[in-house]
């Protein structure tokens, strides 16, 4: 028995593999018993029940989604510190090479999949509604099943750590190192499963939004006077249909060489390990503009709103927004150029990449001639935006750089890479999160974050991004290639590698301060009562601050771009208020817990298909059918919520 | 007044084909469609995946020596006639003939298993040859991309049963007769993945 118990320890629990995963395993158990005992102590379980986890109110999950996003923020950033403090010196044995090998592919996945994606997702959720003047989403329910399929593809990569051990293959997972032959342990079958069942929820989110931006718009708002993230968002979400597809099929071949031993990508038989790689950034490069362009929208927004001037060139930024989505398809062989495909192929891959820089340099052009003799106020949105423009300057000239092929042969997968593509997503899309979080807070939650903290938080963040990243630019001309574990003194990478673990670690206390920053503000709440804290332009400002759950009690009609700058240039902000007697019944959708139950049976077929336990994996999937077919059979999916209720709702606020 | 805005009701047409009256139900349609969009391409990818590996067949079984002309001609028009007889279910459903679009479903389904009997047959009949998806990079791709083919058959016939009990249930109303479309779009939609998988992977495999 205590044999059984010893080997189950050392297979699953990896409990001879040292203090790491022991002090996770204590931080896991003392976290959990704190949130059980939190919840039965102020008896929240009814409310978290009904409140939250069964929600289909599109604010809701949008806020489900940004506490996920910041939690796997801070998931991936200790991973980020761990890998520096291994790098801080030559030599050095902090991390052994497993461990090293697997922390990197998992702050690469989690921060690209598990943070970033749902990080926008928030935002999607929580602003395109309102600023479209629609009541939620065209598909509420499937909005929820896109959360939940995230939250438990995130639980389940994950609860690798802890349980089997985490995938060590890189973000990029390539095959044949990927093969059953060369990666026997559930590592890579955790990667393949989690992030296959939270990409299905990121489709059925590019479909929602789509249907809701053609469809649920409000009468007058003409694509043409769309606020911008919402133009953004719809760019996003049609890259988001056209290159998951891709992302799924390359993971579930892989899964089925994996499990059932096929030969897609293997060695022998005829497999193509190429095939893979292509499949792979077809999906890959496409993602990054993916979360890219809502940042580009989040800056139009807040850059407007902060120098009080209409944006500069509206159809040219709606333009280079559709043009950047659709170059993002021609582009991906960049990422190999150094498979050998020829000249041509690379010249014409060179070439498209490089055209991407046109249309982001007409937006670049576009935000700083807004801002040209505008009245700038830099609060924290528009400080992370103003901090964004240096950046991305930086990062799209070493862009081009890594799009020259010949290039490219001498920079491909060194530091200098590292450097760049940090530089992009963080300079181009956690800035822009950020500020966007920062621009939407008061609208989610009806109060304002303490500026003085937040500015601590952005100057000690972007000193840190330098600090970190800039010395790795050197790292990678003098030879440093990505993914190495350790490396000798007399290499002369020392110096450089410390400054940016310094940097490394300023970017973890920048963090910390978003953390108090929030933690503080909600002690000393300043309550946002106008709904329009920054003197904003676009719709969802003229809502109380939260929205109410039914948004707008009246639909109302945009006669404007900018419509509640008109209306408040004007003196017709009345026009957007509701009148009692045109306040009718609403019919809303109903909370279910199905999408939770949904999403959980996926976790379980997941886990079953992970370990080849067939009996678990054949239990999700009934559930999985189960919750499909009563969805099917279901009668009602609405309730009438009443225009009484709707009328007494919005007195309170004052607005009829 | 619902979560869809006055606009998409003054589109809405009083008189237009029932799955469309109710805009509720019609932005589900327009939905359905962009999802087709994603299947098409997840198709597109294993159509890809097959074309690159269609000659990596490790000295095994090729396609030519494989491939049963009478075998998938025969799925070929069973398949197809069952899209035709599941366009006339549509057609009834907007005559509002509730009958006859139980016979013509009925008669969709049976055409849609007699398709899968014979599409399992053949993935019978290659393995008891020897050729497995594990013989080769050729293999493998073959029948992931027809299994899938089949996979999405399968899962829309179940779809049709729960759609035929609900309109025996419920009768046409606008959510019913969205329902019915959808599935036949969907179905349609399958058809035509197979007109390229017999040409692209059965046609070009017993020619070329």
């Amino acid at each position: 028995m205590s044999e059984a118990l010893k080997h189950f320890a050392d297979t699953y629990l990896m409990w001879n593999e040292g203090y790491l995963i022991w002090i996770s395993d204590i931080l896991i158990v003392l976290a959990s018993i704190g949130i059980v005992a939190a919840l039965t102590y102020f008896k929240k379980w009814k409310w978290l029940w009904r409140n939250w986890l069964t929600t289909v109110d599109h604010k809701k999950i949008g806020i489900m989604y940004l506490l996920a996003a910041l939690l796997m923020f801070f998931r991936g950033g200790v991973d980020a510190l761990l890998l520096r403090t291994q790098l801080a010196q030559p030599g050095e044995h902090f991390l052994s090479a497993e461990h090293y090998d697997q922390i990197f592919t998992t702050h690469g996945t989690i921060m690209i999949l598990f943070m970033a994606m749902p990080f926008l997702f928030a935002l999607f959720n929580i602003v395109v509604p309102l600023q479209i003047g629609a009541r939620d989403v065209a598909f509420p329910y499937l909005n929820a099943i896109s959360f939940w399929l995230f939250f438990f593809g995130a639980m389940i990569f994950n609860l690798s750590f802890v349980f089997g051990g985490s995938p060590d293959a890189g973000w990029t997972s390539y095959p044949p190192l990927t093969e059953l032959g060369f990666d026997s342990g559930p590592g890579e079958n955790y990667y393949l499963i989690g992030v296959q069942i939270s990409g299905i929820g990121s489709m059925a989110t590019g479909i929602n939004f789509i249907a809701t931006i053609l469809k649920l718009r409000a009468p007058g708002m003409k694509l043409m006077r769309m606020p911008l993230f919402t133009w953004s968002t719809l760019a996003s979400c049609i890259v988001i249909i056209f290159a998951f597809p891709a992302l799924a099929i390359a993971l579930a071949l892989l899964t089925l060489d994996r499990i059932i031993g096929t030969d897609f990508f293997t060695m022998y038989h005829g497999g193509d390990p190429m095939m893979f790689i292509n499949l792979f950034w077809v999906w890959g490069h496409p993602e990054v503009y993916i979360v890219v362009l809502p940042a580009f929208g989040v800056y139009s927004e807040v850059v407007a709103t902060f120098t009080r001037k209409r944006i500069f060139g509206y159809s040219s930024m709606v333009a280079s927004l559709m043009l950047i989505a659709v170059i993002s398809y021609f582009v991906w062989a960049h990422h190999f150029f150094t498979m050998g495909a020829g000249a041509d192929v690379n010249t014409f891959f060179a070439v498209a990449s490089m055209m991407v820089g046109i249309p982001t340099g007409v937006k670049v052009f576009n935000w700083l001639f807004t801002m040209f003799r505008g009245r700038i106020r830099t609060t924290l949105p528009m400080l992370w935006t103003l901090g964004f423009i240096p950046n991305f300057a930086i990062g799209g000239a070493t862009g081009i750089m890594l799009a020259a092929a010949p290039g490219d042969y001498q920079y491909h997968n060194s530091y200098f890479l590292i450097a760049h593509f940090h530089q992009m997503l963080i300079g181009g899309v956690v800035n822009g999160m950020l500020a966007g979080m920062y621009y939407w807070w008061p609208k989610m939650f009806g109060f304002t974050l303490n500026e003085r903290l937040g500015k601590w938080a952005f100057w000690i963040f972007n000193i840190g991004f330098y600090i970190c990243f800039m010395p790795q630019y050197a790292l990678g001309f003098e030879g440093m290639q990505r993914r190495m574990y350790t490396y000798p003194t007399d290499m002369g990478w020392g110096s450089l590698n410390f400054v940016s673990t310094i940097g490394a670690y300023l970017m973890g206390i920048g963090f910390l301060f978003i953390v108090w920053q929030v933690l503080y503000s909600l002690r000393h709440m300043e309550k946002d009562t106008t709904g329009d804290p920054w003197d904003a332009r676009t719709l969802e400002w003229s809502l109380p601050s939260p929205a109410p759950h039914y948004n707008f009690a009246v639909i109302p009609t945009i006669s404007d771009r900018d419509v509640w700058w008109e209306a408040k240039e004007h003196h017709h902000t009345s026009d957007l208020l509701p009148k009692v007697d045109q306040i009718e019944d609403v019919h809303m959708p109903k909370n279910s817990a199905r999408p939770f139950l949904l999403g959980l049976s996926f976790f379980v077929a997941g886990f079953g298909v992970i370990f080849n336990w067939y009996v678990l994996a054949f239990v999700g999937l009934a559930g999985i059918a189960a919750c499909l077919i009563a969805r099917a059979l279901e009668d009602e999916e609405e309730y009438v919520l009443p225009a009484e209720e709707i009328v007494a709702t919005e007195q309170s606020l004052g607005r009829v | 007044m619902s979560i869809t805005p006055a606009s998409a009701s003054h589109h809405g047409r009083s008189h237009g084909p029932l799955e469309y009256r109710d805009p509720h139900q019609a932005v589900k349609i327009t939905g359905f469609w962009i999802f087709l969009a994603t299947d098409m391409l997840l198709f597109g990818c294993l159509f890809a995946t097959y074309l690159v590996l269609r000659t990596h067949t490790d000295g095994g079984p090729t396609a030519a020596h494989l491939f049963d002309v009478p075998g998938f001609t025969a799925e070929t028009f069973a398949l197809l006639t069952s899209s035709f007889t599941g366009g006339l279910a549509t057609l009834a459903m907007r005559n509002g003939n509730r009958k006859w679009v139980m016979i013509w479903m009925v008669l969709t389904m049976l055409l849609g298993l007699t398709f899968i009997g014979l599409e399992v047959q053949e993935f019978v009949a290659d393995v008891g040859q020897g050729a497995t998806a594990h013989r080769s990079a050729f293999l493998s791709a073959f029948y992931t991309l027809v299994g899938t083919h089949g996979t999405h058959v399968s899962i829309g016939l179940i779809w049709m049963l729960l759609t035929l009990i609900q309109i025996a249930r419920r009768g046409l109303t606008a959510k019913t007769a969205r329902k019915l479309f959808v599935v036949n779009l969907y179905w349609h939609f399958l058809d035509v993945v197979w007109v390229f998988i017999f040409t692209i992977v059965y046609l070009s495999g017993v020619v070329m």
